[in-house]
């Protein structure tokens, strides 16, 4: 047992902890908090407490529990609330009340609920780490899979069914050590990533309903995407948007040191959301952990772990997770606090110099992959992660270290936030590494190039980018009229296409088939009117055009009635520039043009 | 926890002194520290080691000697007591009475860093606050539970604007027990008075408690003043089920205060000097503000800070904004061109605005006209700029109705008396009387039967 000898903030320096392990769980002075050991010298350990440690004086004893940090999983996460070292907050309110006291010790699944157990598998199978042994319906939407732990094989001598509680042995196997108990409930420590058989190449789009992402710039499942943006620019309503209508089984939502209304937000709006797939609650779906701003920063750092242990988790059962980590930054400097306390060497703007390490394992526990079991399983863990860098700007260590490793960069802009463009992502700036990996997808499911569309598109606000420039210097006037029915197309583009009010009933979520059908609509009308001004018809005619209010009205249809009024509309479209060309050969038309 | 006493003070340095040769020193311990001339001196431990502690010294080290200065360690961290008899009063930035009236009779004392509010025990904010400032309701609503700061700079009139929106914030429709707390750090004489002195003009003083911290006074004292609100509105709201407006002002002097401390301790630094944790020292203050399920009170928060050199990306705004559930953000080119109050909306925002607005709030309409303002006066701005360069000629006519919308709306919309009240129907018809000069296919973040109810009533 050790002896406390120094206290400084979140962390707590204990002499005679020989014997103790790195990375060990400790229980730390007389109130027993929760500690890691992060740091050993001799027998010193270096310990972060995951609680305040206001009060707390050297000579207080430290107690190892041989165990690592880790985290329960079983039956009980869908639905729950956890703080970054999983104490479960509904449980712990109902305890202490409405303030986080520390001290207190709740399990994170509940300990006398009973689930309705469906075996798999008979007496005398053969199983394998990663097999399913049976099934807990958790709830409306998610079958909770009950697999064989990693690193256990064996004959199956007994299997039961009916009412469990998540402690009680559900298998009892005939290993080659000899009988070995499966309960509902494992254990896995979080700092280790979770075995499977084989990483793939993600090829399926995660579907998020958010335009500017699946069709401009796709995160893929099992990818990895960063958006990081200063304050106030979008990040978390994009991550929250995703967390509720992305086409994932599972939503692992980590709110890092962040605001506790917006974890309120989450627990008050996901409930009473449909899952647009299934029907049922999007609560249903979602384990969401809070380690808010105000909560210890130590546990903030440790919460990041614990939420993609819980999303690996379901991956094995193979499923397609989407973990949200909102903030990294905060994360990072969780991890910058701590190592400042044990006065380390610091790196670039005092972020300890293990900061690009810690990044890159985190985003590596991203993928698709084949899991363990006898069964072809297939899952993903797709992760995205806010950044908060200091003044919006990205020269800074988390967000360079950041862009080092993901694969799409949703680049929020200060100056679109402030018009009120939402998304603020910026179109010139962010990039998706997966369009060659999902246009197979958008091939077979819409047999459109969405590809060829998609970089027409593209190419289109490029050029609208750079005569923004030449208007700068010379103003609108001066430019040619298929220049400016360019300028007018991307406004079209930027207006009726880009911008997604979250707030809106329908426009909130928009399906990938109308998605590309508004695209269509979009380029169709660029075209059209690039063409019309090349023939000699004035850009203020084609703004007048009854069809282009048709167009900013397609972002409040449903998809049903926007596939109904599609063809009419590419029908209306095309008669509209019909008629301005005639109009133009017919002499009538040339005064009214000539205003 | 019982009480010791040493006289080994062992080396002084900026607003820290070390103390040798203590035991079972606990770590955020309060402690009272006597100079050879007799003043007493209030501390507190930052770092407790077995036989060492360091304690930042809240009035500041002056007049400490490493020979003669007694250091009593009084056994409990530190507390401030709570009651409603602090209403009407006015106190130090240590908490001590400084408005020559007796010591109030406590019913309990609080630890002053409080703790979290569980997230899961927070109720949603959704209550809409009239302030009667038209940017503010209109586009920037404010609601109870919400921390929303105002950016200011030096010599623009945020001052006016917190008293001006402490006098007239209601909650429509609703008699209900309100107070207000107010947290001055680092901040004039001249300052201090004119929020006392229109506390007592408008009554509101009877139901204000006053926490002064003042340029003059001990700089390491603001790490403790804002602490010591928080709890008395903290009280006040979930105890005594009050809806508690704290104002904080000026945060600027906090963080710099705070900064001091850092470099005493020759921490490694964050960003422009200010230490790392600085993100999470001001959240520590900032997320003490909400609403909880089941309890009558809220307490929200309009902490103000001035931007050095009116740079939003300064350590001290940016942080704030990551914090806080919006900004409103003064400009000083509104300021100079005579616009009252000075603040642009761009830049500012209301995170909680969305479930405090609309039908049952305010009007069915509000979130759209919002929206449509905001691109608008973007618009406006933008083009305002284009002419600088190259002429309002070059300009088409569209372009025209913008900039004449832009101009409009700082006058007449942003603009308002010091005194004025608007209510806020008041300042949705003003918005979509200003809407109307645009050309209608414009407005493309309105729903189109709302253009039919408000744009064009019979
Ligand atoms: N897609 C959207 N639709 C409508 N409004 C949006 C959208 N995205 C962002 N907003 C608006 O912008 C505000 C700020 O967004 P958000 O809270 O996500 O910012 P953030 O980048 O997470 O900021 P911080 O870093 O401070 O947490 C929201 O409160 C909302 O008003
Ligand atoms: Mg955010």
């Amino acid at each position: 047992m050790g002896r406390i000898v120094r206290i400084t903030g979140p962390v707590v320096i204990a002499d005679d902890m020989r014997g103790s392990e790195m990375y060990e769980l400790v229980r730390v002075g007389d109130e027993q908090l929760m500690g890691e050991i992060i740091g050993l010298t001799g027998d010193r350990a270096t310990i972060q407490v995951y609680e305040e440690t206001t009060g707390i004086k050297p000579g207080e004893k430290v107690e190892g529990t041989g165990r690592p940090l880790s985290v329960e999983l079983g039956p009980g996460l869908i639905g729950a609330i956890y703080d970054g070292t999983q104490r479960p907050l509904t449980v712990i309110r109902e305890k202490v009340g409405d303030m986080i006291r520390r001290g207190v010790f709740a399990p994170a699944l509940p300990r006398e609920k009973k689930w309705d157990f469906v075996p798999r598998v008979k007496k005398g199978a053969e199983v394998v780490e990663g097999d399913v042994l049976g099934t807990v319906k958790e709830s409306k939407i998610v079958e909770h899979r009950i697999m064989v732990p990693p690193g256990v094989r064996g004959k199956v001598l007994e299997i039961s069914e009916g009412q469990h509680k998540v402690e009680d042995v559900i298998a009892v196997l005939e290993t080659s050590e000899g009988k070995k108990n499966v309960r509902m409930m494992q254990i896995w420590p979080v700092r280790r990533a979770r075995p499977f058989k084989e990483k793939l190449e993600p090829n399926l789009p995660l579907l998020t309903g958010q335009r500017v992402a699946d069709t401009f710039f796709p995160i893929a499942k099992g990818g990895t995407a960063a958006i990081p943006g200063g304050f106030g620019t979008g990040k978390t309503v994009f991550l929250q948007q995703v967390a509720k209508w992305a086409d994932a089984d599972i939503i692992t939502y980590i709110g890092a040191g962040e605001r506790g209304n917006e974890m309120c937000d989450v627990l008050v709006h996901f409930p009473e959301l449909k899952d647009p797939r299934t029907g049922e609650s999007l609560m249903d779906r979602t384990a969401l952990i809070a380690n808010t701003s105000n909560m210890p920063v130590a546990a903030r750092e440790a919460g990041v772990y614990t939420g993609i242990t819980i999303a690996e988790y379901f991956r094995d059962m193979g499923y397609d997770v989407a973990l949200m980590a909102d903030s990294t930054s905060r994360w990072a400097e969780a991890m910058r606090e701590i190592s400042g306390r044990l006065e380390e060497m610091p790196g670039e703007e005092g972020f300890p110099a293990y900061l690009a390490s810690r990044l890159a394992e985190f985003y590596e526990r991203a993928g698709r992959v084949r899991t363990l079991g006898s069964d072809e399983r297939f899952g993903s863990v797709t992760v995205l992660g806010a950044v908060s860098p200091p003044g919006g700007d990205l020269s800074e260590p988390v967000s360079q270290n950041t862009l080092r490793i993901v694969k799409v960069f949703w680049a929020l802009d200060t100056g679109l936030a402030y018009r009120r463009h939402f998304p603020a992502i910026n179109w010139l700036t962010s990039y998706s590494m997966y369009i060659n990996n999902v246009q197979e997808w958008w091939k077979s499911k819409t047999n459109e190039d969405w590809k060829s569309l998609r970089d027409e598109a593209i190419a289109m606000l490029q050029k609208e980018a750079e005569l923004e420039e030449i208007v700068k210097l010379v103003g609108p006037d001066a430019l040619p009229e298929p220049e400016r029915a360019v300028l007018e197309s991307a406004r079209m583009m930027r207006e009726d296409f880009l911008q997604q009010f979250a707030l809106h009933e329908v426009d909130t979520y928009c399906a990938p088939e109308k998605q590309i059908g508004m695209l269509k609509i979009i380029m169709e009308f660029y075209r059209n009117a690039v063409e019309a001004a090349k023939r000699g018809i004035p850009v203020e005619e084609i703004r007048k055009l009854p069809v282009k209010e048709s167009i900013a009205g397609m972002k409040r249809l449903t998809a049903e009635e926007f596939a109904k009024q599609y063809r009419k509309m590419e029908k209306q479209l095309r008669e509209q520039f019909d008629y301005l060309l005639r109009m133009k050969r017919a002499p009538a038309a040339e005064d009214k043009c000539s205003g | 926890m019982k009480s010791r006493e040493y006289l080994t003070v062992a080396e002084v340095y900026g607003p820290l002194m070390i103390v040798e040769g203590v035991s079972g020193v606990a770590y955020g311990e309060v402690v009272d520290i006597t100079t050879p001339d007799g003043e007493v001196k209030h501390g507190q431990v930052l770092d407790a080691y077995e036989d060492r502690a360091v304690i930042q010294v809240y009035e500041g080290t002056r007049g400490i000697d490493t020979f003669k200065t007694k250091v009593r360690f009084r056994g409990e961290t530190v507390k401030f007591g709570v009651g409603l008899e602090v209403l009407g009063r006015i106190f130090s930035g240590r908490g001590e009475p400084i408005d020559g009236g007796p010591k109030p009779i406590f019913e309990d004392e609080w630890d002053v860093h409080g703790a979290p509010i569980n997230p899961s025990a927070r109720e949603y904010p959704s209550e809409f606050i009239q302030t009667g400032i038209s940017v503010i309701d209109g586009m920037n609503t404010l609601v109870r539970g919400q921390k929303l700061p105002i950016f200011s700079g030096a010599g623009l009139p945020h001052n006016e604007l917190v008293a001006q929106i402490a006098r007239q914030a209601k909650v429509l429709g609703e008699e209900e027990k309100f107070a207000v707390v107010f947290c001055g750090m680092g901040i004039t004489h001249e300052e201090a008075a004119f929020f006392i002195n229109g506390f007592e003009k408008s009554g509101a003083i009877e139901r204000a408690t006053v926490f002064l911290n003042l340029a003059n006074d001990p700089a390491i004292e603001r790490i403790l003043t804002p602490r010591l609100a928080l709890t008395t509105a903290e009280y006040l709201a979930f105890t005594q089920g009050m809806h508690v407006l704290v104002i904080l002002t000026d945060m600027t002097n906090y963080c710099e205060a705070l900064r001091e401390i850092s470099a005493a301790r020759s921490e490694v630094p964050g960003r422009r000097g200010y230490p790392g944790y600085m993100y999470t020292d001001l959240a520590s203050i900032y997320e003490r503000a909400g609403r909880i399920k089941g309890r009558k009170g809220s307490v929200t928060q309009m902490p103000v800070l001035t931007m050095p050199a009116d740079d939003i990306t300064h350590p001290i705004p940016d942080l704030t904004g990551y914090i806080t559930e919006g900004q409103l953000v003064m400009e000083r080119e509104l300021h100079r061109k005579g616009i009252y109050p000075p603040i642009n909306p761009l830049p500012s925002l209301s995170r909680l605005m969305k479930d405090g607005i609309g039908e049952g709030h305010t009007r069915e309409d509000h979130m759209d006209v919002s929206n449509q303002l905001y691109a608008a006066y973007a618009e406006g701005r933008d083009i305002r700029s284009l002419v600088a360069v190259v002429g309002e000629e070059a300009l088409t006519e569209r372009d025209r109705s913008y900039l004449a919308f832009a101009d409009r709306f700082e006058r007449e919309f942003v603009n308002q008396g010091r005194d004025e009240d608007r209510p806020i129907e008041t300042t949705l018809d003003l918005g979509w009387e200003l809407l109307r000069s645009l050309p209608e296919s414009e407005l493309k973040r309105v729903d189109p039967k709302f253009i039919a109810k408000y744009l064009r009533p019979k």
